[in-house]
């Protein structure tokens, strides 16, 4: 028994160690924890980099790295800040940490207070602010208590031992996974905790359907055992006044239980409705906008501004009444090079700008890559409307694993850090769609020299 | 024609090399757009001679021997690589540059195959027509876009498994991943400048990958270029 005790104990210290030392400022990153896992890194790489002392700069604030990631992106954050290489660091990480553990929760510690580089605010202190995760861990103290009670009342002592760590942990699952940004969450139900996307995928009536016997077999167990292992009724009296306690609890509580339930379920209506939103904005940017400012430009050729008004009804009814989005590649297209080619007719057509395709390879659109058409011609549109240039060049090449697309014009080129990030067009319609299939976008500009796009998308999409 | 041809006579002697005017040669059958591609060319060449069907063309190129012959993909009397035939025997030095409206890839691999050292389609702007000319009479090859994505897709991949080469020199089935890195490039709408910046190495070097593909598709017994010309229809 004390066994148990020892090995879980470690585990579950992390959990309260970040509301400890650096509950009150998260992002000054000087608490106990980081100390630790700074000193073990640095000591890492002395050894490899002792001849070149000058190399380890610090450049602005540690931030996790989207980029270079295996967990959480801390060692590439930190060679990103130190200019060392992401390996050298990434080797001392597992070097040092099959020492000490230390190291590992130093990690876990650091992956919670420093935030990602495209967010400002990080896990912890999002958690700290989320009040309703943390109503909705206190909902479950009574719970436990419950738990407690009738363990305690049967004489289950090791239950009694790991009640309180396995609520700790619970909690944090619940309040990291509530605050982690979308990415994370994607990274921890496809990597870390592979159960929690179980119910979504395409085998879920499968699952569910097991799931039910498998709690349906372990209850009648129990039951069993209670049953069974107490001969005489007299031993299963505490049982019931046990089970008289929970009942109260839950009569005492149940109101309060169901309020939050509403409440959770208010919130994720709440955000399925913004995010069909931010759907619909991308859509009305790619269509109605877009004709709008076609006929602005156009305001003195009034043929010209009733074929796109024209063309822009039929599209919008088209949305509106049959369901067809528009500003997607049409779904008669089964092929890529048919879409590619759909595509290069519609931006020839409206925007009076050359496109020239070149394609290599062929294979069947799926929905990513018509995600991808859709992000290239909204690439393409906006070349045909910025960049001043003439013509723009489309290449698309199949590769056994990604299709890569690129969209290059030679116009005026911009600044790509100089684009607010609000704006629809590249925000939304590329990089929101292309983020959608875990494709990955990559914009290369100069003012002066033109702009190229590079999109890329992986042709099976990680279903597991 | 005869002023032309004395004006040619003249820059013939004047000095011939890739660094004067080169002696151009237009082989095309609309009229507006010969005198289209002479006005874009202005000064910067010599233009020799012109003929509309191909007999005339040969016949005259064969004569004037010129630098290089833009040469129309599509002409009445057996299209551009009826004029290759005719003239490249007799006369190995003269270039020709390959012009066509379509960019379909039957024209494409027909007058490499036959003889042209590069392929451009007549949307070029001048400037970058100008140039093509200038790095065909210097004896180098001109790839377009599409050209340079049709032999990425001939050449995919290394060998597939139906890959069928019947040729003694496996060197000329496949293309050098270097090759294949200028050719993406080329393929994706940049320079030979701007390939050159890219993969850092020199311009010449780009130009001495372009002309050793140009080498392969010429003489490569893959069956995938002449399959592939037949059949995909491109946009």
């Amino acid at each position: 028994m004390r066994g148990i005790t020892d090995t879980t104990d470690p585990a579950t210290r992390p959990a309260p160690a970040p509301p400890g030392p650096d509950a009150s400022r998260v992002s000054s990153s000087g608490g106990l924890g980081n100390a630790s896992w700074d000193s073990y890194g640095w000591r890492g790489h002395g050894h490899r980099h002792r001849h070149h002392p000058l190399r380890l700069r610090i450049r602005g604030p540690i931030k996790r790295s989207s980029a270079s990631r295996v967990l959480g992106g801390v060692c590439g954050g930190l060679s990103e800040c130190t200019g060392i290489d992401v390996t050298l660091v990434r080797i001392g990480f597992v070097l040092v940490g099959m020492m000490s553990g230390v190291l590992v929760l130093g990690y876990a510690i650091a992956w919670l207070v420093l935030p990602i580089d495209n967010e400002t605010s990080n896990i912890f202190s999002r958690a700290v602010n989320d009040r309703r995760g943390i109503r909705l861990v206190i909902a479950f103290l009574p719970v436990i208590v419950a738990i407690q009670i009738v363990v305690s009342v049967l004489h289950i002592g090791y239950l009694g031992f790991i009640g309180w760590p396995v609520f700790l942990a619970v909690a944090l699952g619940i309040l990291i996974w509530r605050n982690a940004s979308e990415h994370e969450r994607v990274w921890i139900s496809d990597d870390v905790v592979p159960i929690f996307s179980s119910g979504s995928g395409r085998h879920g009536r499968w699952t569910m359907i097991l799931r039910l016997a498998v709690g349906l077999a372990m209850t009648t167990g129990g039951v069993l055992v209670l049953v069974l292992g107490h001969t005489t009724t007299a031993a299963l009296r505490p049982v019931g006044g046990a089970l008289l306690v929970v009942a109260a609890i839950v009569v005492v509580l149940g109101p309060w239980w169901l309020s939050l339930a509403r409440d959770l379920m208010a919130e994720r209506q709440a955000r399925a409705l913004a995010e069909e939103r931010a759907q619909m904005a991308a859509h009305v940017h790619d269509s109605v906008l877009q004709t709008l400012a076609l006929i602005q430009r156009s305001s003195d050729d009034p043929q010209n501004v009733l074929r796109l008004a024209r063309a822009q009804e039929r599209e919008l009814r088209a949305w509106l009444f049959e369901g067809r989005p528009p500003g997607t590649i049409s779904e008669d297209a089964t092929m890529l090079g048919e879409g590619i080619g759909l595509l290069q007719r519609q931006v020839e057509a409206n925007h009076g700008i050359a496109v020239h395709v070149v394609l290599v390879g062929e294979c069947e659109l799926s929905d990513a890559l018509r995600a991808l058409l859709d992000a290239a011609r909204e690439a393409t549109v906006n070349a045909a409307k910025w960049s001043g240039a003439d013509q723009v060049s489309l290449y698309c090449e199949v590769e056994p694993d990604t299709v890569m697309l690129f969209v290059r014009d030679r116009g005026q080129g911009f600044d790509p850090d100089a684009v607010p990030t609000d704006r629809q067009g590249i925000a939304q319609s590329i990089r929101a769609r292309m983020a959608r299939f875990g494709g990955t976008v990559v914009i290369r500009s100069e003012p002066g020299a033109g702009a190229e796009v590079e999109l890329s998308m992986p042709r099976r999409q990680l279903v597991r | 024609m005869t002023p032309d041809a004395d004006a040619d006579g003249g820059a013939g002697a004047a000095g011939v090399g890739p660094p004067g005017r080169p002696r151009i040669f237009l082989v095309e059958d609309h009229a507006v757009f010969r005198a289209g591609v002479r006005a874009e060319l202005g000064d910067a060449v010599l233009v020799v001679g012109e003929a509309d069907e191909v007999e005339a063309a040969i016949e005259l190129i064969n004569e004037r021997t010129p630098d290089v012959v833009l040469l129309d993909v599509h002409l009445p009397g057996g299209g551009g690589q009826a004029v290759l035939r005719g003239v490249l025997p007799h006369h190995p030095e003269v270039q020709f540059l390959a012009l066509s409206v379509s960019d379909a890839p039957e024209d494409v691999i027909a007058v490499i195959r036959a003889g042209a050292r590069g392929y451009i389609t007549k949307t070029i702007s001048g400037g970058e027509l100008l140039q093509a000319v200038y790095r065909v009479a210097a004896g180098d090859a001109v790839f377009s876009p599409r050209l340079a994505g049709f032999v990425l897709d001939a050449f995919a991949q290394g060998t597939g498994p139906d890959t069928v080469t019947t040729g003694l020199d496996p060197e000329l089935d496949q293309l050098s991943p270097r090759e294949r890195e200028v050719l993406r490039l080329i393929a994706r709408g940049y320079t030979y400048k701007e390939v050159a910046r890219d993969l850092t190495i020199s311009a010449k070097t780009v130009e001495s990958h372009v002309s050793s593909v140009l080498r392969k598709l010429q003489l490569s017994t893959r069956h995938e270029l002449t399959r592939w010309a037949t059949d995909r229809r491109l946009v």
